[in-house]
């Protein structure tokens, strides 16, 4: 028998004047989740099941940036992405441009499942899901308060970093603004960037890994756009030897394939876990700032991320567990 | 070290009794496409414009599956994906989901040089080509009176026709097919220029019969496409498999984490990884290496280097030098 072991994620790149009642209740969330996969572990379920309950417990709950509430695209709807991989075998499957499906991660699973292929987005992948009988709801269930309010802000915010064609001091003085109080996430101050994405990756008592992550997206991100949560290899990865979910600027995720780069370091280069993520985090993110999570087949866990703070928890079978945002 | 290129017109099961007349239009087209890049090497263009270039090329080729010629999805609809990278800079574009945009390459590179963002997929990909002045046709444009015949056969099978491979499987009373074999997956092209300058970029029209919104792994940075500082590859085959095992980013990550691995030996290592008969691809690396491999029965393939080395090819035994345009 393996160890079994489980990272979560709600999101890299937290703003760190956090009120402390939402850090508060952040850590509840991550703690509730975390037991659930605990539980799960304890009672012998596989990895794969593992992932993608958790992440559905993540996606319902409306804190984080994934289901209900999902960061909203300029047009003020939401476009949902999700992907899963089971590292045994490397099965994968991932949907992107979801708008109805309540749990994508489980569109995704299906998608894996029930498919020929590995990858089905926008109408099709909506039309897949009510084939497949998963629950569908109004779009409007995945919006919240919260977000209609931050988008109005991220399109100012927008206007302020991005329209170079205002040529007045005023726009200059945002950004060192911006600057001074800490950081720029995709082009939005760190006080309106919603943390993106959910993820889980998890080792079960076989020694079996497996890892799922889920986004709502980038804040005010243009219609049709991609991320890094649907990627085989970016957001999401799983094989023989880790799991791994990413968080945090899609973009910079992507260029680097995140995800595999952790596992390609432990296959090629021989390292343990803890010195792959932190290789990668160090190596790998050029400009950009990003987290991941991760398990190795032996039950290990590690984490790491280059930004203020990432929404995290884990846990493993002798008996560790931690919930945190900080360093 | 000087300049070279690989080109590919997809890998897969291709019959050695494909009709000389559909062998050799696809042969001609590899030659043709090989002698712009080269010349464009020599004019000392970038490798990014050049695999840009190539792509575009191929795309308006109706006898490659891209741009025109794409196969059709369950729907009889065309939805065509690309993307492009540049090794040194690792930015990269992509898009999918497209049914009106002629060069899907060419808007993979504008969603990466005019937009905050990697990948833009179906109507968000379409309204930002208008948005950006690309060419666009009627959907009917691209799609072939071939490509009709060959989903008809592929519903009638029932079954999803991965490219254009695996001969089908002969049903009583139901004649086998007229395989003509034209249904490559995939185009496909790598470059590096002389001023050591990597890029990568692969366009496809997917899989016969696919279901509408399947995405596949030539948009997908690091399974189908990707270049950096060491090599630039475009993979083709079953595009399930080839995201899987990730393996364009493969090849890179063992050029660079095995030091003293040759682009041939990292390339020969994935695809030899990957099941029999899935994959295909092309590369060059930075010290300008070229190299064509595949597992499957072919792949339609040219490559050429600054060094007068050139040649095109389909089967194992077939590969022969060719001259090219000085």
């Amino acid at each position: 028998m393996a160890r079994w072991a489980i990272a979560i994620h709600g999101g890299a790149g937290v703003d760190p004047n956090l009120p402390e009642a939402s850090q508060e209740e952040a850590k509840r969330v991550l703690a509730r989740c975390l037991q659930i996969g605990v539980d799960a572990l304890r009672a012998g379920s596989s990895a794969l099941d593992v992932v993608e309950a958790v992440v559905r417990e993540l996606e319902t709950d409306p804190f984080f940036n994934s289901g209900r509430g999902s960061a909203l695209t300029r047009l003020g709807t939401v476009e949902m992405e999700a992907s899963i991989m089971d590292g045994h075998g490397r099965r994968c499957g991932a949907v992107s441009g979801i708008s109805t499906v309540k749990n994508p991660v489980s569109l995704a699973r299906r998608v894996m499942e029930n498919s020929p292929h590995s990858y089905i987005a926008f109408e099709g992948a909506e039309a897949f899901a009510r084939e497949q009988g998963l629950e569908t709801v109004d779009n409007s269930y995945f919006i919240t308060e919260d977000n209609i309010g931050m988008l109005k802000l991220a399109k100012e915010a927008n206007t302020i970093l991005f329209d170079y064609r205002i040529p007045d001091t005023c726009s200059a003085l945002a950004v060192a603004d911006n600057h001074k109080n800490g950081m720029v996430m995709n082009g939005l101050p760190i006080s309106i960037y919603a943390p993106e994405t959910v993820g889980c990756a998890v080792v079960d008592c076989n020694g079996f890994c497996a890892a799922a992550t889920s986004t709502g997206g980038l804040m005010n991100k243009m219609t049709g756009r991609i991320g890094d949560s649907p990627l085989i290899g970016s957001g999401t990865y799983a094989c023989d030897v880790c799991a791994v979910s990413c968080t945090g600027e899609g973009e910079a995720i992507i260029r680097s394939t995140l995800a595999r780069d952790v596992a390609a370091v432990m296959e090629y280069k021989g390292l343990p876990l803890q010195e792959a993520v932190d290789y990668c985090v160090k190596e790998r993110l050029d400009e950009g700032f990003a987290g991941l999570i991760a398990v190795s087949k032996t039950g290990e866990v590690a984490y790491g991320f280059n930004c203020t703070g990432m929404f995290r928890g884990c846990a493993t079978e002798d008996g560790f567990m931690e919930v945190g945002i900080w360093e | 070290m000087g300049w070279a290129l690989a080109l590919h017109g997809g890998a897969g099961d291709i019959p050695r009794s494909l009709p000389a007349e559909l062998r050799d239009r696809r042969l001609a087209t590899l030659r043709r496409c090989l002698d712009i890049g080269t010349a464009a090497l020599r004019d000392g263009r970038p490798a990014l414009d050049v695999v840009e270039l190539v792509v575009r090329e191929l795309e308006d080729c109706p006898y490659f599956n891209a741009g025109k010629g794409s196969v059709l999805t369950s729907d009889s609809t065309v939805e065509m994906e690309a993307c492009v990278m540049e090794g040194a800079t690792l930015r990269c574009g992509a898009v999918s989901g497209l049914s009106t945009v002629v060069n899907a390459v060419s808007l993979a590179r504008r969603v990466m040089e005019n937009t905050p963002h990697i990948y833009l997929a179906f109507e968000g990909a379409e309204a930002f080509a208008r948005n950006q002045g690309l060419e666009t046709k009627d959907p009917s444009h691209f799609i072939t009176e071939h490509n009709i015949e060959r989903l008809r056969q592929a519903k009638e099978a029932n079954r999803v026709q991965i490219d254009y491979t695996q001969p089908m499987t002969k049903k009583p009373g139901m004649d086998p097919p007229a395989d003509d074999n034209s249904q490559i997956g995939t185009v496909g092209c790598v470059a590096i220029d002389a001023a050591g300058n990597l890029a990568t970029a692969t366009s496809t029209g997917g899989l016969v019969n696919k279901m509408p919104g399947r995405i596949g792994d030539t948009p997908l940075v690091g399974a189908g496409t990707y270049a950096n500082a060491f090599c630039a590859v475009s993979a083709t085959g079953k595009g399930e498999s080839i995201i899987r095992h990730t393996v364009s980013r493969d090849v890179a990550a063992m050029m660079e984490h095995r030091p003293g691995m040759t682009l041939h030996d990292a390339a020969a290592r994935v695809v030899g990884a990957t099941p029999r008969g899935d994959v295909g691809l092309v590369a060059v690396s930075a010290s300008g290496e070229v190299c064509m491999v595949y597992n499957t029965t072919g792949m339609f393939r040219a490559c050429a280097t600054e060094d007068g080395h050139a040649e095109v090819g389909i089967w194992t035994d077939d590969g022969h030098s060719v001259s090219i345009g000085l």
